[in-house]
Formats: C-alpha cells, sequence, structure tokens
C-alpha cells in the first residue's frame, strides 16, 4: 500500500510550550488509523497543526494525492489544505447552525465549483448546471449517510448524533482522499457508536479514502483501526496494531499510570 | 385574570415613569416670561396610560413565551411569509405593485414622490448594507463612507471636468467599491466589535477628510449645483426631472434587487452565510476567507456608491453633513429591522424608517423617543426582524431535483 499522508519529525511550540515533540506519523491508502492518548495529549493540536490552522514549527508534512505529485502542505492556509484533498471535522461540532442541512453539505463542494459574482448575477447554462450539481452531489452524499431526511432542515434543530453525522457528510463533498476525524463518537451513546462504526467503515470501503481518528472510546477504536499511534505528552509513546497497542507497557502506564507495587 | 399582585406592580411601573418623564412631560421653562410652568395633567395621563399599557406589556410577554414552547429555534412564519412561498400569489402581489410604483409620480404630488425617491435610496443602501452584515456577518457601522465617495465622486467629477451622470455611476460604483477593498484589507482578521469600531472609524475618517480637506472637496460648505440626470439631452424642468429621477431610482432599485436576490442563493452568496456562521469551520471547508471577505465588503460597498451618485444628483448640492454617523446608524436599522439577509424586510423597513417621520411631522420632537422604542420593542418580541430571512428548500423525488 502506498503512503497517503506522512507527517516527519514535526515538532509544534506555544511560547515556551511544547505542544508537539518529534511527531512521526503515516497513513496508507484506504487505510484506517486511530490517534489515541490522554486528554491535553496534543492530539487536536496535531490535527490543527497538519490541516493549516497552525503552522508546525519544525518537520514536514507530505501528502501524496492519488493522481498528483507529493506536495508539502506545511504553512498551508486551511482553505488550500482542504483543497488538496484533506477534509476534517471538529471536535466540538462547528456546522453552520443557520443553514439548511443541505446548504452545509453545499459548502463542501465550494472549493470543487468555480462560478463567481458574475455568474451567479447572468445565471448562465454552465453555472445552472454547476448549481444542480451541487444539489444533487450533495443529496446523494446525505442519503449515503443515512441523514436525507433532515435535508431542508436548519443545522441548529437536529439531534446531536445526526449533527456529528452532518460533519462527516460536509467533509465528504470536498472529495477529501484523506479524512480527518477528530472525536467522532463523542457524546455518542452505544447505540449510534455502533452506527458510526459501520458508516466510517462503509465510507472507507465505497470512497476508497484514508481515515485518520482521534477518539476516545476504546472499543471503537479497537475495532475500526488497521493501526494506532498513542500519543502523550506531544510525544508519540507508541504504534502498531491493537492488539500490540492494548499490550503495550508504555500505553498502559500513560492511561493507567505506574503500578505502585511494581 | 388580573391579580393584586400585578396590579401592584403595574402601579409600581406607572410612578416610576411618571417620576422618569417629570423633567420633559411636567416642567417647561417659558423663556420668555421667565416663568415655569408646572404641567402637572402630563404626569397624570402619563401615570395612566403605563398602567394601562404595563399590561398589555405583561400580556404580550406572556403571549411570546407561550407560543415559544411548542417548536422551539424554528422561525415564526407570517402571513408575509406564507405569501412569499406562493408563487402565484408572489406574482399577483408584485404585478400590483409594480403598477402602482409606476402610477405613483401622477397620483402623489411632486413632493410626495421626492419624499418616495428618497426612501428608495434608503432601500438600495439598506439592501447594499445586508450584503456586508446581513449575509456576510460583518458588522459594518461606516457604511456611510462609500455612500459619500459615490456622491463626492459625481460632484467632483461634474465640477472638474462636467462629466454627466451616466459616465460617472459606473465610476462612483467602481470607486466605491475599490474603497470597499480598502477598508476591507486591513480588518480581514478582525470580527464582531472589533470590526465595527474599526469601520466606525473607517467612515468619520471619510467624512473628516471631506469636511477638512477645502481645496478637494470645498469643506464643510459643499458642492453645489451638481447637474441632475439627462435623458439624451433633453432639456427638463424641475418637476419633470424629479419624476424622471423616480423611475430612475425605481429602475435601479428593481436592478438591485435582481442581483441580490441572485447573489443570496449562489455559491458566493452561499459562502458568505457560511461565513457569518463559523469562520473558522468555513476556512476548513475550503472557502478562501480573505477573497469571500473581500468581495463581501466590495459588492456592498458598489451600490453605496450608485446611491451616493444618485443622491448627489437628485438633491444637486451635498456637504459633509449628508454622511455622518447617524445615517450608517440608520441604514444599520433598517438591516436590523428588515431582518437580517431578507430582501422583502429591508425593503418594508426601510420605506417604514424613511416615510414614517416624513408624513409624522406633527411628532416631529418625539421623533428619536419613538424611533428608540420602536427598536426595543422589535428587539423584545420579534428580534429575527420583520420578515425573517427564510432559506431556499429543496424537494427530492427519486434523485430528481426541483427548487
Amino acid at each position: 500500500m502506498n503512503i497517503a499522508l506522512e507527517v516527519k519529525k514535526m515538532t509544534m511550540d506555544f511560547g515556551g510550550l511544547r505542544a508537539i515533540d518529534n511527531l512521526d506519523l503515516d497513513v496508507k491508502h484506504g487505510e484506517i488509523v486511530a490517534l489515541i492518548g490522554p486528554n491535553g495529549a496534543g492530539k487536536t493540536t496535531f490535527f490543527n497543526c497538519i490541516t493549516g490552522v497552525y503552522r508546525p514549527t519544525r518537520g514536514d508534512i507530505l501528502i501524496y494525492p492519488p493522481d498528483r505529485e507529493q506536495l508539502r502542505i506545511n504553512g498551508l492556509k486551511s482553505n488550500n489544505v482542504t483543497e488538496k484533498g484533506m477534509a476534517r471535522t471538529f471536535q466540538n461540532i462547528r456546522l453552520f447552525p443557520n443553514m439548511t442541512v443541505l446548504e452545509n453539505v453545499m459548502i463542501g463542494r465550494h472549493c470543487r465549483t468555480k462560478s463567481g459574482v458574475f455568474s451567479a448575477i447572468f445565471r448562465s447554462r454552465k453555472t445552472i448546471h454547476e448549481e444542480n450539481d451541487i444539489v444533487e452531489k450533495s443529496y446523494n452524499i446525505l442519503e449515503k449517510i443515512g441523514i436525507e431526511r433532515f435535508v431542508n432542515e436548519f443545522a441548529k434543530n437536529l439531534p446531536y448524533g445526526v449533527q456529528r453525522k452532518l460533519e462527516i457528510a460536509r467533509a465528504l463533498a470536498t472529495d477529501p482522499f484523506i479524512l480527518l476525524l477528530d472525536e467522532p463518537a463523542a457524546g455518542m451513546n452505544p447505540i449510534e457508536i455502533k452506527e458510526l462504526d459501520e458508516l466510517i467503515k462503509k465510507i472507507r470501503k465505497q470512497e476508497k479514502l484514508s481515515i485518520l481518528l482521534i477518539e476516545h472510546h476504546m472499543s471503537l477504536v479497537m475495532n475500526l483501526s488497521d493501526r494506532i499511534f498513542v500519543m502523550d505528552y506531544g510525544r508519540k509513546i507508541a504504534q502498531g496494531t491493537p492488539d500490540e497497542i492494548k499490550s503495550n507497557k508504555d500505553v498502559i502506564k500513560a492511561y493507567l499510570g505506574e503500578d505502585s507495587d511494581a | 385574570m388580573i391579580t393584586i399582585q400585578e396590579i401592584k406592580k403595574s402601579l409600581i411601573v406607572s410612578v416610576w415613569f411618571m417620576l422618569l418623564t417629570f423633567p420633559i412631560m411636567v416642567i417647561r421653562v417659558n423663556t420668555v416670561e421667565k416663568i415655569v410652568e408646572w404641567r402637572w395633567e402630563n404626569m397624570f395621563f402619563i401615570g395612566i396610560s403605563v398602567f394601562f399599557l404595563s399590561f398589555l406589556w405583561r400580556y404580550l410577554m406572556k403571549r411570546k413565551e407561550l407560543e415559544k414552547k411548542p417548536d422551539i429555534g424554528t422561525w415564526e412564519i407570517s402571513i408575509l411569509q406564507e405569501i412569499v412561498k406562493k408563487p402565484k400569489i408572489l406574482i399577483c402581489c408584485s404585478c400590483c405593485l409594480v403598477l402602482f410604483a409606476l402610477l405613483l409620480p401622477f397620483i402623489f404630488s411632486f413632493y410626495q414622490t421626492n419624499i418616495i425617491t428618497n426612501a428608495l435610496i434608503y432601500v438600495m443602501l439598506g439592501l447594499g448594507l445586508n450584503i456586508v452584515v446581513g449575509l456576510a456577518g460583518l458588522l459594518d457601522l461606516g457604511y456611510v463612507a462609500f455612500y459619500a465617495v459615490g456622491a463626492y465622486s459625481y460632484a467632483l467629477l461634474n465640477h472638474h471636468f462636467g462629466l454627466g451622470f451616466w459616465s460617472v455611476l459606473p465610476v462612483a460604483a467602481f470607486l466605491s467599491a475599490f474603497f470597499g477593498i480598502l477598508l476591507g484589507f486591513p480588518v480581514l482578521r478582525l470580527r464582531g466589535d472589533y470590526l465595527a469600531i474599526v469601520t466606525l472609524g473607517f467612515g468619520e475618517i471619510i467624512r473628516l477628510i471631506l469636511e477638512n480637506w477645502n481645496e478637494f472637496s470645498f469643506g464643510p460648505s459643499g458642492i453645489a449645483n451638481i447637474k441632475r440626470p439627462g435623458l439624451f439631452g433633453i432639456q427638463m424642468s424641475l418637476e419633470t426631472s424629479i419624476i424622471y429621477i423616480y423611475y430612475l431610482m425605481l429602475l435601479i432599485v428593481i436592478f438591485t434587487i435582481f442581483v441580490v436576490n441572485r447573489l443570496q442563493n449562489s455559491r458566493v452568496g452561499r459562502a458568505w452565510i457560511a461565513l457569518r456562521e463559523d469562520e473558522i469551520a468555513c476556512q476548513a471547508m475550503g472557502i478562501d476567507k480573505t477573497k469571500t471577505k473581500l468581495t463581501a465588503f466590495a459588492l456592498g460597498a458598489t451600490w453605496a456608491g450608485m446611491a451616493g451618485a444618485i443622491f448627489a444628483a437628485k438633491t444637486t448640492f451635498i456637504n459633509p453633513a449628508s454622511f455622518t454617523f447617524l445615517e450608517s446608524a440608520m441604514i444599520l436599522s433598517i438591516v436590523v429591522l428588515g431582518g437580517m439577509g431578507s430582501i422583502i424586510g429591508v425593503i418594508i423597513a426601510s420605506f417604514i424608517l424613511i416615510l414614517t417621520p416624513e408624513y409624522l411631522r406633527a411628532f416631529s420632537d418625539y421623533r428619536m423617543l419613538i424611533f428608540g422604542a420602536t427598536m426595543v420593542i422589535m428587539m423584545v418580541f420579534r428580534p429575527q426582524g420583520i420578515i425573517p430571512n427564510v432559506r431556499r428548500t429543496y424537494k427530492f423525488s427519486k434523485s430528481r431535483i426541483e427548487n
């Protein structure tokens, strides 16, 4: 399998605080990789660094789009990162509350479409075609995720679980080849988590994309991921398959603390 | 049922209001005869009316609470919104409106036509600011600066080079858009209150430059004898030209509505709304924040610039006093009162806010008082504006799209 995303020796400093220290990570095409770690380990900071919200202090972030050359994306703005094919969701849901569900997904199509101010005013055949295409694609994504019955609902009126799914739908609308999910199961009940598990597997299969997720629900992580990276205090403390991670001493120490008897 | 407690509450409120309005309603200093008049009867009237109004207030508040419970968060649907939804009624209504608008100068006097032209200018300003504030969510308190840029570009180009209205109109629009971008660049990183303060400052800078740079703008004395808009060189009397400007304004307003409506439901319009809703998410979804903000500023300013040029041509005299902060506040009130992002709301609000003071000249002393009270009442009972913006909905039947 080829590599889709490669992070080499990335360091992120906030003043004197080193939030991420020399982190190496890679995601292969079609793989589901989980990034876990105790609270405050720097997982979301890592996401923010690779999606262009922050500019990492040192290190390289490389992406390998399937049909293009490799790209170094350090310091790109987050909209450009999305355009290059890496889409994300947010830990604390960040939908557009006063837009309909469909419009939320349509926003995702923005970077794949072109019409500007003048074509909006004159509304040529090309623009109408593009507009219909946006609507159709967005609706198809809603169907795929299974939330099409909320299509004209305002995003703010949706149940919590549906809002989480809508975030994924919106990210999918940007045609990514890597999907970054920041705690997709946060606040969900066991049934919703099971649905999410199936949904993520389905997305990977249908869209043939790589998924990197941050998650705290261990059952979901162990079930879904091909490989797991574990972070603590900004450092990578372990990596490997779910079984390897389960029995890794450092990981158990990071989560449960040192055994006082030992 | 009215309880003793409620009566007690109302009594307290009415006494409070009697005290509050005592200095302005009761005491009157007669400067001619140098005596103080005590108008105690006013206090009595205020006490009585506030007593009853407080019951009405409480009743309305209660009703509002009750209304909220069944459908939390959904927009209240008024009769007007129903009309908007049904295309047949909408077409019928708009036909009647257009017919009325066309015949208006022949029904009403010149004075009234003039006032309505004035209101139409504010419709245009309101719709322009609606792009910036209502859609893109960038609180702009210095919008009048672009209005001034438009007005002065026509006035100065006409004064120095004798250019006509029609050739300057696009120039004014372009110049204002340029100033919009000029303001847009430094405020790209700002939002909310900070943005409001900077735009307020920008508005004041433009006004102060116009007031003090005598060689350029003729200072506070302004520019007089600006040419009225021409029509293929036909000589027009004052009255015909008033009617002409009215029709001109009507045409431009219809054009504005057309453009803003198209923009609202386009790719660009959606990007603006997304920007208003959540800046970080908007950028993470691949929208270029810089470009989107600058287009909003530039397009909003364009309409103000055109309105300014028309204003200069209509009044034939401009000076910086027409472009104070109060004007910006007025336009912003139109947008807020009408409903952020709603075209019909903005149109109705601008007619209400501009025409009411004209026709209620008898109450001109209390104008600001009534204005303030209206705003407070609106914000309490209908914070979403007269006609809240409705998002476009789509129907789907087996992957076929109907709008």
